[in-house]
């Protein structure tokens, strides 16, 4: 059933072969042929431009003001690409392999291959558009380290990589809006996929301004829509990032791939109050200079800088010697999970550890300074200063971010940090093509399941983003389009547009007649709620069933009543968010049958039931090496396929960090 | 920073559509926390008006980190409020005080007509963007991205220009409602780099001629721009897209 489609060959030899036997579409016929691209972010903006300079017609849909909004704007760390720039040892092959690896060995090779191969042209597109990536003095650029790779490969632009990156593909897109190959429609929602005959042939959109549904029609539909943390309801995502476009995509046939694969940020802002309506990620950089920390003792009232050493307990270096503050996205967040609800939290709600960066302050950069001034003896303030003008220079922004939020000045007092949800490395299920289980349409970025595996390392989603927009796609598109050459334009009056217009149409008067007492916001945190207690950081058995019933009763009273103000026929953003909410309470019980299914533990996904003597997380190849993809049969009804995994290449080890 | 609540009367700007007059309407808030943001002070707000029965206050938002630019609200007479180099979505409410009356508004500008409430239409920008924001260049192979060496205060400085997040603050604060530093921006950003030259002459004349079309005002180098630009944008981009600018009508009209 389910065709993953991997040229055969060796892995290194995939992708050329792939490229060098995929059916091609002659200029002028692509000028024949349409295709809608759905979301504007690196990988809807750089698919878009790239169909559009390549002649075929695009459409490109975002809910937002202006493409340049979509939330890879807000990537901080950086972009990963094998380009051995720093001749460390980096090679298409390592970047490969360490995300086979960083991802516990849950993706595909031959995908994951590809993404590494494709990951130096990417900078050198980016450098070409003008990204104005950070240099050395020698006006070549500069790179940076990451999490879980012992390479350089990692190329930013400050704290803004993604900024600047999504602000190329913008301008790229911008530039095919300009020559007329590309017709841009901001502030539409696409509300569900027209199939005809088990092709997508086109969208339903709501004009988010005026109210009205509109169709379009596609020889081709391409969904880079991004991913849905924001099921949790407080995650590091963007308000309106949604996972709607996705979940009609699936609605109407495409497997979900994955769902539970979820990534947990160990460094965010913590919540504050009960009116927090969203997090703030702390880059994973800071976790090189800032010790991790909680009181060892309950209930501690002194303040942090009043705690002597000894009643510390820097907890990730007592567990992970060898790795200390640099463990893996997944495991430092466990270790503070595991702190706080044993009771050793920081804080008023004392859901918080501390990053205290003093240490390093007065010990790494306080004296390296002192010595480079030739100063003798220095005392602890000499060193307190000196230290504070390099760990500037390295991470201003980001303390001045914390310092706006929280009030509070981290040079001074240690940040109170925790974990958030920040990425979704599951999604719609696509093969080695980037098509899904329908004919014609695409997922890509961060909406498809494809890279990452388990866990995403680091600097790699504005990789995969651009690699499937820029690379990916506009090969793999036209062997497919090469068969609908002959295929005229379907008029949108076509009975499945009706069709489809009219399901679109009958949800909303339906949400719209409910007239309950709730606003929809009280939903979705009660939804954040029961997701982050029983499908977040840890989950077992018992919780999840307890989820799925709670999130079943949930939607029964979201559906008898919410209450959505204003009218149909407007700008009427609280009937937007309804729509996005109600589908991801229908998306949350899928993520809790897969992650109940999966009874093993791997990146980001911990049973409790799979762990080893040490608690830490056991993987259980023998029986899950697979991608589980969902099949939608009706509500709360799905059927598992199982797509083996198999690796010729890579290893598979258990990942020790002690 | 100690915790403490407060209560404020809130005039925000309130308007159906582009096509009907928009109004004053005024609303007490209590107890709201000085750690909130302000957007969550809203947030707390459209609750309770949807609670009764009432029309929630629309307004642009999305990312709530202070870049993808969305947010947008002229408050007490400032673009984004009163805190510098700052976004709407990053003020807390530690910067107000019990009793305090804050006016919010959309931003105020002929090219930005309002969508509703404190929503405007900024799709003005991305035509400026349209008409030559841009190196044009396919995807493709280009060369190796080490092969064109950039000084590196050249790259930083139009990295610093590239950091604008097109918000439109500096429209909103301009008393002619000038794009000239969101304009400036973007051509200082591709004319310090290498691979902007080739198009640097068409680029400015055009953006500056997409500029006049939309209606935005002319610049009279009052700096109100700069000053509420949340990324610290600098008004030299301004003097170097009127070098540019002259550089380019000078080899025009010969």
């Amino acid at each position: 059933m389910l065709e993953s489609k991997i040229p055969s060959g060796s892995v290194e030899n995939k992708w050329t072969d792939y490229k060098g036997h995929c059916k091609l579409v002659n200029p002028a016929n692509k000028r024949k042929l349409e295709v809608i691209v759905v979301g504007t972010g690196l990988a809807g903006a750089s698919a878009a431009a790239s169909l559009g300079e390549l002649g075929y017609r695009v459409k490109a849909f975002c809910f937002q003001d202006s493409p340049r909004r979509a939330h890879s704007i807000a990537a901080q760390g950086g972009i990963n690409a094998a380009k051995n720039y720093q001749n460390d040892g980096d090679s298409t092959f390592r970047l490969f392999y360490d995300t086979v690896k960083g991802g516990d060995y849950r993706s595909r090779e031959a995908n994951v291959h590809r993404l590494a191969e494709v990951s130096a042209n990417i900078i050198d597109q980016c450098v070409a558009q003008g990204v104005p990536f950070a240099r050395e003095y020698g006006g070549l650029l500069a790179n940076r380290s990451f999490g879980g790779v012992q390479v350089k490969r990692t190329f930013y632009a400050a704290g803004q990589t993604g900024q600047q990156l999504l602000i190329g593909a913008y301008q790229a897109l911008e530039r095919q809006v300009a020559l007329g190959s590309v017709k841009q429609y901001t502030r539409h929602e696409m509300l569900d996929v027209v199939v005809i005959d088990g092709k997508a042939r086109g969208i339903i959109a709501r004009n988010l301004i005026t109210g009205e549904l509109e169709r379009f029609f596609g020889h081709a539909v391409v969904l880079a829509s991004g991913g849905y943390g924001n099921v949790f309801y407080l995650s590091t995502n963007a308000m309106g990032s949604n996972a709607t476009a996705a979940w009609k995509a699936h609605l109407k046939g495409a497997f979900f791939g994955n769902p539970c694969f979820t990534q947990i940020h160990p460094t965010c802002i913590p919540v504050s109050g009960d009116h927090q309506s969203k997090l703030t990620l702390m880059s994973e950089s800071l976790r090189n200079d800032g010790r991790i920390w909680v009181p060892k003792k309950k209930d501690e009232t002194r303040k942090a800088n009043d705690i002597p050493e000894e009643d510390r307990d820097y907890y990730l270096e007592r567990r992970y010697p060898a790795f200390g503050n640099l463990v893996p996205r997944d495991v430092a967040s466990r270790a503070a999970k595991e702190r706080c609800d044993a009771g050793y939290g920081v804080g008023t709600t004392k859901q918080a550890v501390y990053l205290d960066f003093k240490y390093n302050l007065i010990n790494k950069y306080g004296r390296a300074e002192a010595n480079k001034h030739g100063i003798e003896n220095p005392d602890e303030e000499t060193l307190i200063r000196l230290g504070k003008e390099v760990v500037k220079e390295e991470y201003g922004n980001l303390f001045e971010m914390y310092e706006k939020i929280t009030g509070e000045n981290p040079y001074e007092v240690p940040m109170r940090i925790y974990p958030a949800v920040h990425y979704t490395m599951g999604g719609l299920w696509v093969d080695y093509e980037l098509m899904t289980t329908v004919k014609g349409l695409y997922a890509l970025g961060e909406a498809n399941f494809s890279d990452h595996g388990a866990n995403r390392l680091g600097a790699s989603a504005l990789m995969q983003g651009l690699a499937d927009g820029y690379y990916v796609i506009p090969y793999t598109i036209g062997n497919y389009l090469a068969d609908e050459i002959a295929t005229k334009p379907i008029p949108t009056t076509h009975e499945a547009f009706e069709a489809a217009e009219k399901t679109v149409n009958d949800r909303i008067n339906t949400l719209m007649n409910i007239k309950g007492n709730q606003p929809v916001e009280s939903f979705h945190k009660r939804l954040g709620k029961i997701m982050w207690e029983k499908c977040g950081m840890a989950r077992n058995e018992k919780g999840l069933a307890e989820a799925i019933t709670e999130i079943q009763q949930l939607r029964k009273e979201f559906w008898s009543d919410v209450r959505i103000p204003g009218d149909i026929k407007e700008m009427n953003p609280e009937l937007d968010k309804a729509g996005r909410v109600a589908d991801f309470m229908e998306l949350a019980e899928l993520m809790c049958k897969d992650a109940l299914d999966r009874k093993e533990s791997c990146g980001g996904h911990f049973r409790e039931e799979s762990q080893t003597e040490e608690g830490e997380a056991k993987r259980d190849d023998a029986n899950f090496s697979y991608v589980s993809a969902w099949e939608f049969k009706g509500e709360s009804n799905w059927d598992l396929h199982k797509e083996p995994l198999t690796f010729e290449v890579v290893k598979l080890t258990q990942r020790s960090y002690k | 920073m100690e915790q403490y609540n407060m209560n404020l009367t809130l005039k925000v700007w309130r308007q159906k559509n582009k096509d009907t007059k928009g109004s004053f309407a005024t609303y007490n808030v209590k107890d709201i926390s000085s750690e909130m943001s302000f957007l969550e002070m809203i947030d707390v707000l459209n609750e309770d008006l949807i609670k009764e029965g009432k029309d929630p206050i629309a307004f642009d938002h999305d990312c709530r980190e202070g870049i993808c630019g969305m947010c947008s609200m002229y408050v007490n007479g400032r673009p984004h409020g009163p805190w510098q180099r700052n976004t709407v979505c990053q003020l807390h409410m530690r910067a107000y005080k019990d009793g305090d009356t804050i006016v919010i508004e959309p931003w105020r500008a002929n090219s930005f007509p309002v969508v509703k409430d404190l929503m405007v239409d900024r799709s003005a920008l991305d035509r400026i963007i349209q008409a030559g924001g841009y190196v044009s260049v396919n995807t493709g192979s280009p060369q190796d991205a080490n092969a064109i060496p950039v000084e590196r205060e050249r790259a930083e400085a139009a990295f610093a220009a590239a950091a604008c997040i097109g918000c439109g603050a500096c429209v909103a604060a301009c008393k002619n409602s000038s794009a000239m530093l969101f304009l400036s921006a973007k051509v200082a950003h591709l004319a310090l780099l290498p691979q902007g030259e080739p198009e640097r002459k068409p680029r400015v004349m055009n953006m500056v001629a997409q500029m006049d079309k939309e209606g935005f005002g002319s610049c009279t180098n009052t700096g109100a721009c700069e000053a509420v630009c949340p990324k610290g944008i600098s008004i030299d981009n301004i003097a170097r897209l009127n070098g540019e600018y002259m550089l380019s009508a000078a080899v025009a009209s010969k």
